[in-house]
């Protein structure tokens, strides 16, 4: 008999804001254990929750970028459940009416493209971190998280493969990024996933049982999870090894098996209502007119018009096209300087080299487009040498510049003054008058050596080819 | 300087605050309540605390902890006349009963016009910070100081209409005189006598839909309370048993040990009310309920400018009287989040932002009184 897989995803991806979604601390990654805290985000009693604009903002955002119809009235409400991380015993999140619901997310994969319908997008607080001491058995908690906005992004099952689940992934990180709704680093859990997957033979209508692997942060994981769950469930129907039971179950990517949670760690009835302290939030027109005048271009569109408008190649415009950052300096590069092919390359050699010794990625490329083109302007306008520019380029990266003034403040600008030049070769000549007879012998290596030495005499704030001409000129003189 | 008392569902940093519940018992905040704030800004002293019922829904603290009495210990303050005001959380309506029992005027804003910020949350989608005094002048000008939009507060309307609201307004001139049967048949009489003196209208109607309001109350308190009060597990505060093995009996043992017996029961019933099995039939229909009554009571306020209510279905408490029954008279007010005036033994409440115009006619009463 031939089965099929059919499985649907609940996607937590950690919203980019300063602030957490209901008090005004850090939600940074990181920082020192319960560095982030304040009496709301643990729990005390007395603090009420202020809903943080940001997060809604960027709900909407994600809702848009999925293709969602947008909840004019959205609510939050009250999960109750018993766990040390959770530590007012509730999560505040989204139960009745969700920010966005009925969207669509277009991915492709060898066996062709396909439209996977998105259920609900909704908000809500992440809760903290257990640390178990295995030493001394005991349990600490790090709140650092609690109250850190999240999406849920709950997908219908429509997707059949470990292939489609990871161009499924791959799609919803690249969209979400580009919005800059989310970095969605798995590493770091700002993306992580549950899948729900069940299997049935080929061309059946039922659904098979259902189980579910909770929290799964990688992408590799998630492939080995899938097709060791498709194994298991066939193999319980064609063989009957075991009964399979809706469940959550637990992937150990290490013993590469899943395992059955105990009943209490799924089980519970989590008695949501609507959280009297949160006023419903009503997104008017002139609010939704305002996000959905901010969404970027997707990604393919942006490339589409890089490679036909600007000329680029396929190559240098999936490179741009792969991080918003590198898009956005791009453009605003190009506005200034007007010319594509330099402004990607400046972005793809240069600025890609010192983002790689500094161990950054392209995201968190940081520079201004504005200056990039005036830098860009300052080299093909002949005023600042390739050498010198590259420099105010690593400067860039430390502060913000204006590339002119600080070439200027640091003597790189290329120099018109032929009377220094035509000095500068002079003495070069006087003092090298080997090098002279060499070159007029046929070497050509000397004369590069006669210019190597003018050149950094000049400090690199000569135009190569005048000083060439003019070295040439003084030694046919001599 | 002006003393005002503050009860145990008010946070301060400087003194604990128990919540009238073995649970909290030495637990002190780490801010103060902003109608705190706002009382020591406008230069009132903060005298102390009084003792409440079982986070504020208990009737008379029989299952109190730090012994029986407690209700009534606002009312003996306020005898001595060097206390000017008693702020109280009004959840159930404790503090309106122990007004009127005790000859004393209580003042329940509109919802949204004072801010909960740092109060012990039980209810909050009806209870009110309010204001206990001995004469209507007195209540008012302490809600005139409390009132006012507090950006810590996500449910308060804007500073200008939160003002408005506590400030003196047009006279009553028609009351609606809502029939609840009540041992105290006699101060809503003499009122009814004082108002015919002032030249008011008065007509009795039925209490109609407005009767559900306890059963609506009811369930919506207890679940949100229920939800609430989840978080006092022993851990990180308050009261801790000394016997347990492992994590879940220190949760079950701390909560056993220090929740009294009218709090346990309100959790259970919460617990069951917002079960998904029970959601739609209990949770959901409450809140249905509650429009409808806010509903039924805009009704009556197209023709009238008051009603005139018990408070109390009698003027003394025994051991056998429950509060979720108590919460016939209370209720209305605080599942409409409508505001609401003690005095005289009796209940005025009033369309919502007429919290002024209450304490006018209170206080006309008064002089009629005398
Ligand atoms: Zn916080």
């Amino acid at each position: 008999m031939k089965f099929e897989t059919v499985i649907g995803l609940e996607v937590h991806v950690e919203m980019a804001t300063k602030s957490k979604i209901f008090c005004s601390c850090s939600a940074e990654f990181g920082g020192e254990q319960n560095d982030h805290v304040c009496p709301a985000c643990c729990g005390m009693p007395g603090m009420l929750p202020i809903v943080n604009k940001k997060v809604v903002d960027l709900g909407m955002t994600a809702g848009m970028m999925l293709n969602c119809h947008i909840n004019r009235t959205t609510t939050f409400d009250k999960k109750s459940y018993y766990y040390p991380d959770l530590p007012a015993a509730y999560q505040t999140t989204q139960w009745f009416a969700p920010v966005a619901v009925n969207g669509t997310v277009e991915i492709e994969t060898a066996n062709g493209k396909k439209s996977v319908r998105i259920k609900q997008i909704h908000m809500e607080e992440d809760a903290g971190k257990l640390v178990h001491d295995d030493w001394t058995g005991t349990s600490l908690v790090d709140f650092n998280r609690t109250s850190v906005p999240l999406i849920e992004i709950v997908s219908q099952p429509d997707l059949s493969s470990a292939e489609e689940v990871v161009a499924y992934l791959e799609r919803l990180r690249s969209l979400l990024r580009f919005a800059k709704v989310s970095d969605c680093r798995m590493e770091q859990g700002s993306m992580r996933c549950d899948v729900n997957l069940s299997v049935r033979p080929e061309g059946s209508d039922k659904l098979g049982v259902r189980t579910e692997m909770k929290n799964m942060n990688s992408l590799s994981a998630i492939v080995r999870a899938i097709e060791y769950e498709t194994a298991r469930h066939i193999d319980a129907i064609e063989n009957g090894t075991e009964e399979l039971v809706q469940e959550t179950r637990r992937w150990d990517d290490v013993k590469g098996k899943s395992f059955a949670m105990r009943s209490k760690e799924t089980a519970g009835d989590y008695r949501y209502f609507p959280d009297p302290n949160i006023m419903p939030v009503v997104i008017d027109d002139a609010w939704y007119d305002a996000i959905k005048a901010s969404l970027p271009e997707f990604p393919e569109v942006k490339k589409a018009r890089y490679t036909t408008e600007l000329g680029l190649g396929d190559y240098d415009a999936d490179i741009l096209t792969g991080s918003r950052a590198l898009c956005d300096c791009f453009e605003g590069a190009l506005a200034v300087c007007g010319n594509a092919k330099e402004a990607a390359n400046w972005l793809i050699s240069d600025c890609m080299n010192v983002l790689n010794k500094k161990q950054l990625t392209a995201d968190q490329l940081t520079i201004d487009g504005k200056a990039l083109g005036e830098l860009i302007v300052l080299v093909s306008d002949g005023k600042v040498g390739r050498g010198n520019a590259k420099k105010i380029l690593e400067a860039m990266f430390e502060q913000e510049l204006s590339p002119a003034k600080y070439a200027e403040e640091n003597g790189f600008i290329v120099s018109n003054d032929t009377g220094l030049i035509e000095k500068t070769v002079r003495e070069a000549i006087a003092a090298d008058q080997k090098a002279v007879a060499d070159f007029k012998g046929g070497k050509e290596k000397a004369l590069m050596a006669l210019f190597g030495k003018c050149m950094k005499q000049l400090k690199g704030n000569c135009d190569p080819q005048l000083l060439r001409t003019m070295l040439i000129d003084e030694i046919n003189k001599a | 300087m002006k003393k005002i008392m503050l009860d145990q569902m008010i946070l301060t940093d400087c003194c604990p605050t128990n919540a009238g519940s073995k649970m909290l018992d030495g637990y002190t905040g780490l801010f103060n309540a902003t109608v705190v704030e706002k009382l020591k800004e406008a230069g009132y002293e903060i005298a102390g605390k009084l003792p409440v019922g079982e986070f504020a829904i208990d009737l008379v603290g029989e299952s109190c902890f730090a012994g029986a009495d407690k209700a009534s210990a606002a009312a003996k303050t306020l005898e001595n006349d060097t206390v000017m005001a008693h702020i109280a959380l009004d959840v159930n309506g404790a503090p309106r009963r122990v007004a009127a029992q005790n000859g004393l005027v209580f003042a329940k804003p509109t919802y949204g016009t004072v801010s909960r910020f740092g109060m012990i949350p039980v209810a909050c989608s009806g209870e009110c910070v309010g204001v206990m005094a001995r004469n209507a002048a007195d209540c008012r000008e302490v809600l005139c100081t409390i009132v006012g939009k507090d950006e810590k507060d996500g449910t308060m309307h804007t500073d200008e209409v939160c003002k408005n609201a506590a400030a003196a307004a047009a006279p009553v001139k028609k009351v609606a005189v809502l029939k609840m049967p009540t041992d105290a048949n006699d101060k809503i009489e003499a009122t009814k006598a004082k108002m015919a003196a002032n030249g008011i209208e008065i007509c009795e109607i039925d209490a109609g839909v407005i009767a559900s309001a306890n059963a609506a109350w009811n369930m919506l308190m207890c679940a949100e309370l229920c939800n609430n009060v989840s978080r006092y597990d022993g851990v990180k505060y308050g009261y801790r048993t000394k016997n347990y093995k492992n994590l879940d009996e220190l949760y079950t043992n701390s909560r056993t040990e220090a929740f009294g017996l009218t709090l346990k029961t309100a959790i259970l019933y919460g617990s069951d009310v917002l079960s998904t099995k029970n959601y739609m039939a209990k949770y959901d229909k409450a809140m249905r309920v509650r429009r409808v009554i806010v509903e039924a009571f805009a009704g009556i306020f197209a023709d009238f400018d008051a009603v005139l209510l018990p408070a109390v279905s009698k003027m003394a408490y025994t051991e056998k009287d429950s509060a979720f029954e108590e919460n016939a008279y209370t209720a209305p007010a605080s599942v409409t989040g409508l505001p609401a005036v003690v005095t005289n033994g009796v209940q005025l409440i009033g369309p919502a932002f007429s919290d002024g115009a209450l304490l006018a006619l209170a206080e006309a009463l008064e002089k009629e009184g005398k």
